[in-house]
């Protein structure tokens, strides 16, 4: 059912840590090799090894560069995933009841089975965490590895999200938010965890872990970025363009 | 936002139709037979079409009668249940004008208000998406009803009360855009509340998380129409509500009647095509893009 759970018995998610993540995407690989390879419908990509390739993932690293007042500019790797909300949009707005909250651990996921793949869900997610496979046609998100975390054929430490278990920096913590005295919610305590976006009233569970204070140095600010050279659409896009501008 | 042009066809389409049959509910024009026959064909095709077009953005429309079932959380749900309600209240009632001469004024008003309540849970669809700034207000719905109602107007020959509400309709469109602009930077949401990261300076976007495009890029940062937008919104404007209200203004004529239909149509197309080219959706911040 799309209704939300009024509270769930726990709230699994990640905490990841932005002063210690080197953005070297081997989360991205090995959660689209895991949830390729597993239960749910693959992870297709579209034109692999053509001039346009294309395809789905449900673990991004984007980078930012931070410029404060005074001092050099920072450079941040962002990983982006499901936040699992408290408040997930993406289920109350899906009209099949593919989409769901659990009650026992807080993980928000997709009955592929009963998805139509209309789309709504990923536009009422705030952090792009949905993607619509091409393939299958169907709805893909994290699963925060629901098929490792109880699985006792699996050893102990690898019962745990693909992506966690692969980061070469330990950047990325999994564990139960819900419980103040998890190693993940004291590690929010301690390093000041942020919620993304808490203004769309999501209520995400995952938090991020700010870049520690930076030595101070003397340098000069860097210089302004130069504007694109060419945006220029093409095909019909690009038809329209022009015929409007003759107008 | 992507301007898918089935969703475009579908809300277009499907909202003249259920404005029509809102109109014919409530005995505007009062037909029978084989004049009312001809109404609720144009009507049923307006709008079963624009349902059939919206299939066609699903990736499995194999599974679409699944989606009658969350009406208790989701208005793409309530838009489903109400249009299949109202569509087949309206057929009990059109039956009854055609084949047997008579009006049950209860099951039209019944019809009426459940084709009306079709156009506002489509409207609601998107006025509910927090993430799309410009649609999340009120004056979305508004948009849609009176673009349904003065377009069924239009349709069902009520020259007067077409003559009020397409003004209605241009004024709530006017609005729309006005307060569509200022609506992303309203909402609070930048790259810094994106990020979590803004109270250490200003946060730019350094690097895309992959080289090529991909489903949320293209679903949901979609540019090139807000280039143009003044122009087309003068072109949706002119098409819409200037050009069908100056046609029928001029003595009546079916000719004129139809190029006004046919005027009001390609402008709300416009206008529709704008709504979702220039809404901009906040995942885009993330990509350092609006």
């Amino acid at each position: 059912m799309t209704q939300l759970p009024d509270r769930t018995d726990r709230k699994l998610g990640l905490v990841i840590d932005l002063d210690t993540c080197v953005g070297c995407h081997a989360c991205v690989i090995s959660c689209k090799g895991w949830n390729t390879e597993n239960e749910s419908a693959p992870l297709s990509d579209q034109d692999a090894y053509g001039t346009a390739p294309s395809g789905t993932f449900l673990n991004r690293v984007h980078s930012y560069e931070i410029q404060p007042d005074t001092g050099p500019a920072q450079l941040v790797h962002f990983p982006k995933s499901c936040l699992h909300c408290e408040d997930a949009p993406c289920v109350t707005v899906c009209p099949t009841g593919a989409s769901y909250k659990r009650v026992e651990d807080g993980i928000v996921l997709v009955n592929e089975d009963h998805c139509i793949g209309c789309g709504l869900c990923a536009w009422s997610c705030p952090y792009g965490a949905r993607e619509l496979d091409l393939a299958a046609g169907v709805m893909k998100k994290c699963t925060l590895c629901v098929d490792r975390i109880y699985n006792t054929h699996l050893d102990e430490e690898d019962r745990v999200p693909a992506c966690v278990r692969t980061c070469p920096a330990g950047a990325r913590h999994f564990g139960d938010l819900g419980d103040p005295d998890s190693d993940v919610s004291r590690l929010v305590a301690e390093r000041g965890g942020a919620e993304l976006m808490p203004e769309q009233g999501t209520r995400p569970v995952n938090r991020y872990l700010p870049p520690r204070p930076r030595d101070q140095w003397q340098a000069d600010p860097a210089p302004a970025a130069l504007a694109p050279v060419a945006d220029t659409p093409t095909g019909f896009p690009g038809w329209l363009d022009k015929a409007l501008e003759k107008l | 936002m992507h301007p898918a042009p089935s969703v475009i066809l579908f809300t277009t389409l499907s909202g003249l139709g259920f404005g029509l049959l809102f109109w014919l509910g409530l005995g505007l024009p009062a037909v029978t037979g084989r004049t009312a026959f001809v109404f609720f064909t144009i009507a049923y095709l307006l709008a079963v079409g624009g349902l059939a077009a919206s299939s066609f953005h699903l990736g499995r429309p194999d599974r679409a009668w699944r989606a009658f079932s969350q009406w208790k959380t989701s208005w793409l749900s309530r838009e489903a249940c109400c249009a299949v309600l109202a569509l087949l209240t309206m057929a009990a009632y059109g039956a009854a004008l055609v084949f047997a001469q008579t009006r049950l004024p209860l099951l039209g008003a019944l019809g009426a208000v459940l084709s009306l309540g079709t156009v506002l849970t489509t409207a609601m669809i998107y006025t509910q998406l927090r993430t799309v700034p410009r649609w999340h207000q009120p004056l979305t719905p508004a948009l849609f009803l009176s673009l349904s109602l003065a377009g069924g107007a239009l349709l069902a020959g009520q020259t007067d009360l077409a003559l009020w509400l397409l003004p209605l309709a241009g004024a709530i469109l006017i609005a729309h855009w006005q307060l569509g602009d200022s609506a992303l930077a309203r909402s609070g949401t930048t790259l810094a509340s994106a990020t979590g990261l803004g109270h250490i300076g200003h946060v730019r976007a350094f690097e895309p998380p992959h080289t090529g495009p991909n489903y949320l890029m293209r679903e949901m940062v979609f540019v090139v129409g807000r280039k143009h937008a003044l122009k087309l919104r003068t072109i949706a404007l002119c098409l819409g509500i200037v050009l069908p209200v100056a046609l029928l203004l001029l003595p009546f004529s079916h000719l004129l009647g139809a190029l006004a239909v046919l005027s009001h149509l390609a402008g709300v197309a416009t206008a529709r095509w704008l709504f979702f080219a220039e809404a901009e959706h906040v995942v885009g911040l993330y990509y350092g893009k609006r």
